[in-house]
């Protein structure tokens, strides 16, 4: 754990205490079985952002708290560790640092406020295939009188059916796969021709298909530059990626935590299991492990709040080494519990799925490893 | 960090600067630590002369207590220390296993008349010492050892053998792990020192799979110890033991993380070796995978090292982080040298000759001589015990007594 300050220290102490009385995991439970189309409790999102979560990383001047990404890392691990589900990142992470980045004074006093208080959801519509590569952009943003006409889809908008703003990657020229030519525009969910489809994944979290039918937007929509939205886009998603990348830490930390009780007290051949070398061994490998990813993890945070060079290096190598830490914990978990980690009933199965959508989210770990080389030269 | 006293940092830097200019020989500047290879034995004047000067101020072991022979500076000092030789091209001349673990544990244990014989011996380097721990029965269950030390009032007689004593050949003092009660394991040991120059001690190298010998099988046939050379409580020797090897493991895991390999990165040798594509990507897509990552590991694994470092300082007590450096160093370290191996093809794997580039040579030994890192100082096995036990507090079925 990072040396904290004051306030990083009461923030997290806040949201250790918030998720254990108010969202264990059996909260979770019962939000996967009450099929609520959104994939979240709005009664639990509205205490969070009551507590100023969403603010976390918004200017004071728009309603925030300015606390930065460390800060809201560490309420992200706690809400990791219990599954939590919630659009912090889309809309206080994703939404916030677009706008915070690359938004003109207006949008920012239009949208900013309400993200913080929880009272628009953003998110950012970005990929369009079944892997991320948001350079691949096809959705056109052709002139349309004053404004633009968007046409195409966007796949796996994570809380895309829940949000009311999204921040949507378009192409204005080149071909898809070029990083020029791309455009982010603020588009209102309920805007004539978006059409949004309910995807259901095996983490139970909210997710939709978007499609775009000649949506007509002013060219006050536009965040940022005409042709040039890459280079927001990109330091959005690396924020992004490391708030997810901390997410999965808790939920890492929780899942071998659970493991580990686990082989204290269940009893085989007249003793605990956790007696036996083959697993020990094992456990201290997953230890070892967790240690060199929180280290990635919090480093990634911590130059993302410095402004440092080399924040797109730092981002891949923790969502790369906390992806290979999250996946091998997931494993591990439903393995050491043996049959009764198979069952429904219990939360193994709700971790190992919970590991695969957020590793694949934003990035998968040879994403990641591959943009980690080519940042690096080789 | 109030860490200079009210000294003046710059004022004290000017110093050393000016001492290291007045005093280290030009013909040693770049030249690696003698102290780590055979030359050792038979060192030119040079090298003696800046030994002895180093030596005498207390420099190459700057935070010891000054009464002792240290330098009795802060560890701000030590470190301008270290800037400034290595500004000079300069190498500590004082180090080996007195400086790393020896002295360290008999500042901490040792009586006031043990500390004042044998601490300004090692400050100035004229004393080697070897550690006299691992037995052929006793490796990884270190405290199986056999060798005895037999009472005979004003001294101990010991009997038996060590094994993996790194530079016995060179060693003048032994810091022996001995057997004083048979009827116990743990309370049965006591930590006992003696000179390695007398009759009783006799020493063979073991020549490695790298080819060379940096350990050696030690026989004790009636060597003497004093009583007053005893470290602690007789049969009390097993904590003292712990401790020194928390300082070794310490010293090993510094290694990883880069540090300590020098040379040039994976990804050179690889632009080398292995070539690139139109995109310069490392033209074999697998071995590029592999190389990001280990470099990942890598970079993680030197995130750690310094978060444990703020971690000590900042919140209370040690990071728990510091329990895997052994394990992650080690094996980071033994991965770099396989992968340098396979990205060097058969340029990699010459054993001598001029077909060969020393760094290629130098790839090959080094890769032999690595296999060793995940078996001293407690192998990975032990390490993985230790945090099985200490730090997840799974049961212990390795403890019979």
């Amino acid at each position: 754990m990072a040396v904290l300050n004051e306030e990083q220290s009461m923030l997290r102490d806040a949201a250790k205490s918030w998720t254990q009385e108010k969202s264990p995991v059996t909260a979770f439970r019962k939000m996967r079985d009450s099929g609520v189309d959104i994939g979240y409790d709005a009664k639990a999102w509205n205490e969070m952002a009551e507590m100023g979560w969403a603010g976390v990383i918004i200017p004071e001047e728009y309603g925030g708290s300015a606390f930065g990404y460390l800060s809201m890392g560490l309420i992200l691990e706690e809400l990791g560790r219990t599954l939590t589900a919630s659009p912090l990142i889309a809309s206080g992470v994703g939404a916030a640092s677009a706008l915070a980045l690359g938004g003109s004074d207006a949008q920012k006093s239009e949208w900013l406020p309400k993200i913080a208080d929880g009272s628009v959801v953003g998110a950012l519509a970005v990929d369009e295939g079944a892997h991320h590569a948001p350079e691949k952009v096809a959705l056109a943003a052709t002139k349309s009188g004053a404004g633009y006409s968007l046409s195409g889809t966007k796949t796996f908008v994570i809380e895309g059916l829940a949000a009311n703003l999204l921040v949507v990657s378009a192409r204005t020229s080149g071909a898809p796969g070029d990083k020029d030519g791309i455009t982010l525009f603020l588009v209102p969910a309920d805007a004539k021709g978006v059409s949004r489809k309910r995807l259901a994944l095996a983490d139970s979290r909210g997710a939709a298909n978007i499609t775009f039918d000649k949506v007509e937007v002013g060219a006050d929509a536009i965040l940022g530059a005409a042709d040039k939205g890459w280079e927001v886009l990109e330091k959005t998603l690396d924020r992004v990626r490391a708030a997810l990348a901390a997410e999965m830490l808790g939920a890492a930390n929780q899942a071998f935590e659970t493991t580990l009780d686990y082989l204290k007290v269940r009893v085989q051949f007249g003793q605990v299991i956790g007696s036996f070398q083959a697993l020990q061994h094992r456990a201290a490998k997953m230890f070892t492990d967790l240690e060199l990813a929180r280290s990635a993890v919090e480093a990634a945070l911590q130059a993302i709040d410095a402004d440092s060079p080399d924040v797109p290096e730092l981002v891949s190598l923790s969502k790369a080494k906390m992806g290979d830490v999250f996946h091998l914990v997931s494993n591990e978990m439903v393995q050491m519990h043996g049959g009764i980690g198979m069952t429904d009933a219990h939360d193994s199965g709700f971790y190992l799925k919970r590991a695969r959508a957020a590793e694949a989210a934003f990035g998968s770990q040879s994403y990641h490893r591959d943009r980690y080389a080519r940042i690096n030269g080789y | 960090m109030a860490d200079f006293g009210g000294g003046d940092p710059e004022a004290f830097r000017k110093e050393v600067r000016e001492w290291v200019e007045a005093n280290f020989p030009a013909e040693l500047k770049g030249r690696p630590n003698p102290m780590m290879r055979e030359e050792r034995a038979k060192p030119s004047e040079a090298q003696e002369a800046w030994r002895k000067a180093v030596g005498s101020k207390g420099w190459g072991t700057p935070t010891w207590p000054k009464q002792y022979g240290g330098g009795g500076l802060s560890s701000a000092e030590a470190r301008v220390i270290q800037q400034e030789f290595g500004r000079a091209g300069a190498y500590n001349p004082i180090g080996g296993m007195g400086v790393m673990m020896f002295g360290p544990t008999l500042l901490e244990y040792g009586t006031e008349d043990q500390k004042l014989e044998h601490i300004p011996l090692i400050c100035r380097g004229d004393v080697q010492w070897c550690q006299g721990f691992s037995e052929p029965g006793a490796g990884s269950d270190l405290a199986a050892l056999q060798t005895r030390a037999e009472d005979k009032g004003d001294h101990f007689l010991i009997n038996g053998q060590k094994i993996w004593t790194s530079g016995a050949q060179y060693a003048d003092w032994c810091f022996c792990l001995v057997r004083t009660d048979t009827s116990k394991k743990h309370e049965g040991i006591s930590f006992v020192l003696f000179s390695m120059h007398q009759p009783g001690v006799e020493v063979r190298p073991i020549k490695l799979i790298a080819g060379s010998s940096p350990f050696c099988e030690t026989f004790f046939t009636d060597a003497r110890a004093e009583k007053k050379n005893l470290v602690g409580p007789l049969n009390g020797g097993w904590t003292i033991a712990k401790r020194l090897l928390q300082h070794e493991r310490g010293g090993l895991s510094g290694a990883g993380g880069g540090g300590g390999m020098g040379g040039r990165s994976l990804v050179d040798l690889a632009r080398e070796y292995v070539g690139v594509d139109d995109q310069g990507r490392i033209a074999d897509p697998d071995l590029r995978t592999r190389v990001v990552q280990h470099e990942i590991e890598g970079r993680s694994f030197q995130q750690t090292a310094v978060r444990a470092m703020l971690e000590s300082k900042g919140n209370s007590g040690p990071s728990a982080a510091t329990s895997i450096m052994k394990n992650a160093g080690t094996s980071w370290m033994q991965l770099r040298h396989e992968l340098t191996l396979e990205i060097m093809g058969h340029q990699g794997l010459g054993w001598e000759g001029d077909a060969f580039k020393p760094e290629e040579l130098g790839a090959v030994r080094g890769w032999l001589g690595g296999k060793a890192f995940t078996i001293y100082g407690g192998s990975q096995e032990v390490q993985s015990n230790i945090i099985s036990k200490r730090i997840l507090g799974l049961p212990d079925l390795t403890q019979h007594n």
